[in-house]
């Protein structure tokens, strides 16, 4: 969602977005913490001379390999990001949007943070899932939606974890043991961290730990321009959030055990390091700042005050930036470092478990995921493994879906249906034919009765040549089965032909009607009249042979 | 023809104890299951019995429906589900769920408590009914089997109110609950999209009133009460816990701190806190504007409204209290109004709609002295206030609703019989749609003609609408195919493919007819006459002369050839197959007329 205003304001876009509205409060909060960060500190020029090609081939490494540059962005300003919210129609899990009369489409629970979504876009008869982000542990928000997905013809899979050694849970244990390990040392404890998401799960295991560890005296400090409105936030979204936190709503209590921590005057939440915070902060303590990549927001002004002293730590959760980049700049560093990246989403374990359970018929996922990580070529148990294999694709790449549609949902209004006459072929299958006038209007269509014929003004005297002409064709049914020729025979005499005269041929009979010139050749499947000028005799052999085929 | 059976089993003609009863393509499904407050006996709650004799309700019904947490849609429930017995699942929002059950462990209190009834729900019995409820969202369709799916609406009236739609195929039924179709301080307005159902079934509460703007209404209603205040007189405001009572308080919170007033403001104990932490925790419920500013002011802190206590009430000196319940029937409300009644200086305002048989309802209807429990005589000399804050929709707002979700058919419940006749030949002349008002224990079987939906094989289809390309309202195009039904499924395919489906080989019927033509001319000079003349004459149709001498139309074949005989006549072979017969059967009627002299 982070790159939405760049598509709706940037390219032209008309169309309507939709979300869910914990994913539109929460990632406003998010893009709102952004351009604050970056806006605080302008720059005063920028270059863009080194973009250049032949330029970039010269710079130092990572510049000179960085690729696309040509299409780096700045960052959006908050005009912008209103301007793409306000294009967003919100849609809650379950709901079944029409679109364009062709196509539904349907959020479900991804089970990953307030209001995370997998779709389903289906038509009558094509299902094409789109999962991304997904997480099968149950931490606050609602349990993900496995069964809906059931019976896809395409499951599209993306989003998996991006460090799927690590186990979300023991990376917890390790958090507050390093946490609480630091502070009883007299250090402080700085956690880069992004306003919403993971943080209120840490805040629930610190609520836990940090009596039972002789930690209520330390205060923590959450400090972000959105702190408070995502604290307060992650309140009022009872019904996205899993069964347990439900029941505490309905007593009724704050789902989450923050409230609690705030009252208590353990955790306080400040805009930015200016102003009150400055008054209150009191060492050691514990700081959860962003922004992750430690390259802009306050824990820039945190990895200067306590990167010189050896008691203080840094602990990296977010899973999205190597630690390792982050600290680059800072180094020589003599805080503590610790890694314990916490990522909720669907490890390959998880996936084939998933894929096992919810069986699409054909799994679409990015190249990545068919192979092991570059840096760990031994693993192959961290890639999709899948039966039939995965389809895989590249960034801009189009992929063709193995699947043809062949049928469409029709309606046939009732007066037609009262209209329409099944003929039992064979046992079990009947057939009706329908002639009748198509109306398709929104993409949905609709067979309805033909309208009558308008009966001819009677008034006219002379018809001319042309008002004869059949104005439209009624289509004639295909005839089907053949003719006996006995009893093709029988039933002429039956009609007062009685001169019929039979020769076999090669392939069938030729019957005769030697007074009339006429000739009815009959094969295995075909009959041809063929008559003189006596419309009136056709008419009559014509229905005659009618009588012993089936109509489609 | 299928139809929809509607029998309410209360609200039909009448307001209290909703609980109608919807058949729709073989599914059943109770909407509501309220009381009635104006009754303490049998008539209290709707008579299940109607529903099935003997057999379980459990079976006979495929689901349980209620709109929004008022006790006139809902208080019946326990006793439904515990007491009568029912095991099926019961849908509403998340909001009803939670506030539900406070309110019926309430009005349970206060009847058997207060009232030393027996044979009532217990606190259990309200739990264990509570675990059958499912929580939904709004807009989201829950699908309750195979076939029967439901999905909410936002309806305003109260927090957690909706209205509902149920579907069974193509047809539909929308159920209303009470809503209100005006925002207010706290709430949005109802709102439902174009979802043409079979049957709306829309409350009917204000079916003859046309509504003041609400400002007018808000400044009446702060007017009386800051007038009382002054004259140091006491105002007892009967609410219900929530929903009123929250939008009252928003409201006179606004004006006490605008003016500057300190006259206590009391909201009598027990739900206050409970209910206005409810608010809280449900502003995504609530009204846009509340949502927007939660986060820098909450609504629903109240500075100068404090909690009640009993002692406060012989207090001296001007006070406002807001007591539940709201129809002065029972509890503190109805106890304290006892205190003030004698009283000239005080004022009660009625703010909302009040039953037949409450207190409230007879001094609203001018009643001065009231016959109280142990034959005791209460004279009321008290100022008695009405305003209309119930949020339920006036006529205006009925009709609004009407007009957004295009139903064929309208039935009016939740309504007084006299007024509803009005409204049903207003909508009936409005809308064209057949309008009812059933009375309770009545059916209204509404017919429903619903198209057959069938599978269309792509191909058939494109190649019907790749010709069809322009639309032409004149001439409309006859597509022709095959509907094969096979056990249930219908197929509509080609006839070609079905053809091929069940093995069979088409059997051409071929006629081939001779024409003869008087003309001396050569043959191929013959040819080009006939093939003006046709291509004069079809001009809708592709008529080809071919470079082998033959021409044709469409499909058709016409060769010449000279009479063996008679030079001067030429025999024309006309050659079609049973499919062009129409056409077929023209030209060989055309052509025997012979050739017109003007093109020769």
């Amino acid at each position: 969602m982070m790159a939405l205003p760049y598509i709706t304001e940037y390219t032209g876009f008309a169309g309507t977005v939709y979300a869910t509205e914990p994913t539109v409060q929460i990632g406003r909060l998010l893009m709102e913490e952004l351009v604050n960060s970056i806006e605080r500190v302008p720059k005063a020029q920028s270059a863009s001379m080194w973009k250049n090609k032949e330029v970039q081939r010269l710079l130092p490494a990572p510049l000179k390999d960085a690729v696309e540059v040509s299409m780096w962005r700045k960052c959006y300003t908050m005009p912008e990001v209103n301007a793409a919210l306000s294009k967003i129609q919100l849609v809650g899990y379950s709901q079944k949007i029409e679109l364009f009369g062709a196509v539904q489409v349907t959020p479900l629970s991804s089970g990953y943070a307030l209001g995370s979504s997998n779709w389903i876009i289906q038509s009558h008869y094509e299902k094409v899932s789109y999962v991304s982000g997904s997480s099968l542990l149950t931490t606050h928000p609602q349990p993900m939606d496995q069964a809906s997905l059931k019976n896809s013809d395409v499951l599209i899979l993306t989003g998996l974890t991006q460090i799927p050694t690590a186990n979300p849970d023991g990376m917890v244990g390790e958090f507050c043991s390093n946490l609480a390990m630091t502070v009883r040392n007299g250090g402080n404890v700085l956690v880069p961290c992004y306003p919403s998401g993971v943080i209120y799960d840490l805040l629930e295991c610190l609520y836990q730990y940090i009596d039972s560890a002789g930690l209520s005296n330390v205060p923590f400090y959450f400090i972000s321009p959105v702190a408070n409105s995502s604290l307060e936030f992650s309140q009022i979204f009872a019904e996205w959030l899993c069964h347990n936190k439900q029941t505490k709503v309905y007593l009724p209590e704050p789902p989450f055990p923050h409230a609690e921590l705030i009252q208590t005057n353990k955790l306080k939440h400040y805009p930015s390091i200016h102003g009150d915070f400055s008054n209150d902060f009191k060492q050691p303590c514990v700081v959860f700042t962003g922004h992750p990549s430690l390259r802009f927001g306050d824990v820039v002004h945190f990895m200067e005050l306590w990167g010189k002293s050896s008691l203080n730590t840094v602990i990296f959760t977010e899973p999205d930036f190597s630690y390792l980049d982050a600290l680059a700049p800072y180094q020589p560093l003599a805080m503590k470092c610790v890694y314990c990246p916490i990522d909720t989403r669907l490890n390959f374990i998880q996936v084939s478990k998933l894929l096992k359970e919810v069986q699409p018929l054909h799994v679409v996922c990015p190249e990545q995921y068919t192979q092991p990580p570059p840096t760990q070529a031994h693993r192959t148990d961290l890639m999709i493994d899948c039966q039939p294999p995965p389809m895989s694709y590249r960034r801009a790449e189009v992929l063709t879906l193995p699947y043809k549609r062949r049928y469409e949902k029709i309606e046939i209004m009732p007066e037609l249906a009262d209209s329409l006459v099944p003929l039992e072929i064979k046992p079990g299958i009947s057939l009706a034919t329908v002639s009748a006038v198509l109306h398709t209007k929104d993409n949905k269509h609709v067979l309805q009765l033909p309208p009558k014929p308008p009966q001819p003004p009677a008034s006219k005297k002379r018809k001319r040549v042309s008002d004869d002409v059949p104005e439209c064709k009624p289509l004639k049914p295909l005839l089907s089965g053949s003719i006996p020729v006995d009893q093709f025979v029988q039933t002429l005499e039956k009609h007062g032909f009685s001169d019929v005269k039979v020769e076999d041929t090669a392939k069938g009979h030729i019957v005769l009607l030697q007074e009339a010139e006429t000739l009815i050749q009959i094969e295995e499947d075909s009959t041809h009249i063929i008559c003189d000028n006596d419309e009136p005799l056709r008419v009559k052999l014509r229905d005659l042979v009618l009588k012993f085929l089936q109509k489609f | 023809m299928p139809e929809i059976k509607v029998t309410p089993l209360g609200a039909g003609q009448d307001v209290g104890r909703s609980c109608i009863l919807v058949s729709i393509a073989g599914k059943n499904v109770m909407l509501d299951c309220g009381m009635h407050m104006g009754y303490n006996d049998d008539r209290r709650f709707p008579d299940f019995s109607y529903i099935t004799q003997n057999g379980r309700l459990t079976d006979f019904l495929d689901c349980v429906i209620i709109s929004h947490f008022h006790l006139d849609h809902c208080g019946a429930l326990p006793y439904f589900s515990e007491m009568v017995g029912y095991d099926g699942p019961i849908y509403m929002t998340h909001p009803t769920k939670a506030i539900c059950p406070i309110l019926l462990e309430d009005y349970r209190k206060i009847t058997v408590d207060k009232k030393g009834e027996t044979n009532f729900f217990t606190s259990q019995m309200i739990k264990d009914c509570m675990k059958k409820v499912v929580a939904v969202h709004l807009h989201q369709t829950v699908q309750v089997d195979e076939e029967l799916e439901i999905k909410a609406y936002y309806a305003g009236h109260v927090l957690g109110a909706a209205m509902f739609q149920i579907k069974v195929g193509c047809e539909s039924v929308v159920y209303t609950g009470d809503y209100n179709m005006t925002p207010d301080r706290h709430l949005g307005a109802a709102w439902i999209d174009k979802c043409r159902p079979d049957l709306l079934i829309t409350e009917s509460t204000y079916a003859t009133t046309i509504r003041d703007s609400k400002r007018c209404r808000e400044r009446d209603f702060l007017k009386k009460v800051h007038e009382t205040v002054e004259r140091g007189g006491k105002v007892l405001i009967p609410v219900f816990a929530l929903g009123r009572a929250q939008e009252l308080c928003i409201l006179l919170e606004t004006f006490w701190e605008r003016m500057n007033l300190k006259a206590p403001i009391y909201f009598s104990t027990g739900l206050t806190e409970k209910a206005n932490h409810y608010y809280k925790l449900f502003i995504t419920w609530t009204n846009q504007k509340i949502r927007k500013t939660f986060v820098q002011r909450n609504m629903f802190e109240f500075k100068h409204i404090k909690a009640f206590d009993r002692a406060f009430a012989d207090n001296p000196g001007p006070m406002v209290v807001f007591a539940t319940p709201g129809m002065l029937h029972a509890g503190q409300s109805l106890q304290i109004f006892r205190k003030w009644a004698g009283n000239e200086k005080n004022m009660v305002i009625m703010p909302g709609y009040c039953v037949q048989g409450t207190v409230g309802h007879k001094i609203l209807s001018g009643q001065r002295k009231l016959e109280m429990e142990g034959r005791q005589i209460l004279e009321v000399k008290m100022q008695v206030e009405y305003m209309s804050f119930s949020a339920h929709a006036d006529a205006k707002g009925i009709m609004q609703l009407i007009r957004q979700a295009e139903p064929r058919n309208v039935l009016l419940v939740h309504g007084e019989a006299k007024k509803m006749e009005f409204l049903k030949q207003k909508i009936e002349q409005e809308f064209h749609v057949n309008c009812y008002m059933p009375a309770n224990g009545e059916t209204t079987t509404i017919f429903t003609n619903p198209s057959i939906p069938v599978d269309i094989s792509l191909g058939l289809l494109k190649r019907e609408t790749a010709t069809g390309l322009l639309p032409d309202s004149k001439k409309p195009k006859l597509m022709h195919g095959t509907l094969m039904m096979k056990d249930n499924s219908f197929r509509l395919v080609s006839p070609e493919q079905a053809l091929k489906e069940l093995g069979l080989t088409e059997h051409q019927l071929r006629f081939t007819c001779r024409v003869h033509i008087q003309d001396p001319r050569k043959e191929h000079e013959t040819v080009l006459r006939v093939y003006n003349h046709l291509k004069g004459v079809l001009k809708d149709y592709s008529v080809q002369h071919l470079p082998d001498g033959s021409i044709t139309v469409e499909s058709i074949l016409i060769q010449a050839t000279a009479h063996s005989e008679d030079q001067g006549t030429k025999v024309l072979l006309v050659s079609w197959t049973y499919q062009d017969e129409e056409l077929g059967s023209f030209l060989t009627s055309l052509l025997k007329k012979g050739l017109p002299q003007s093109t020769a």
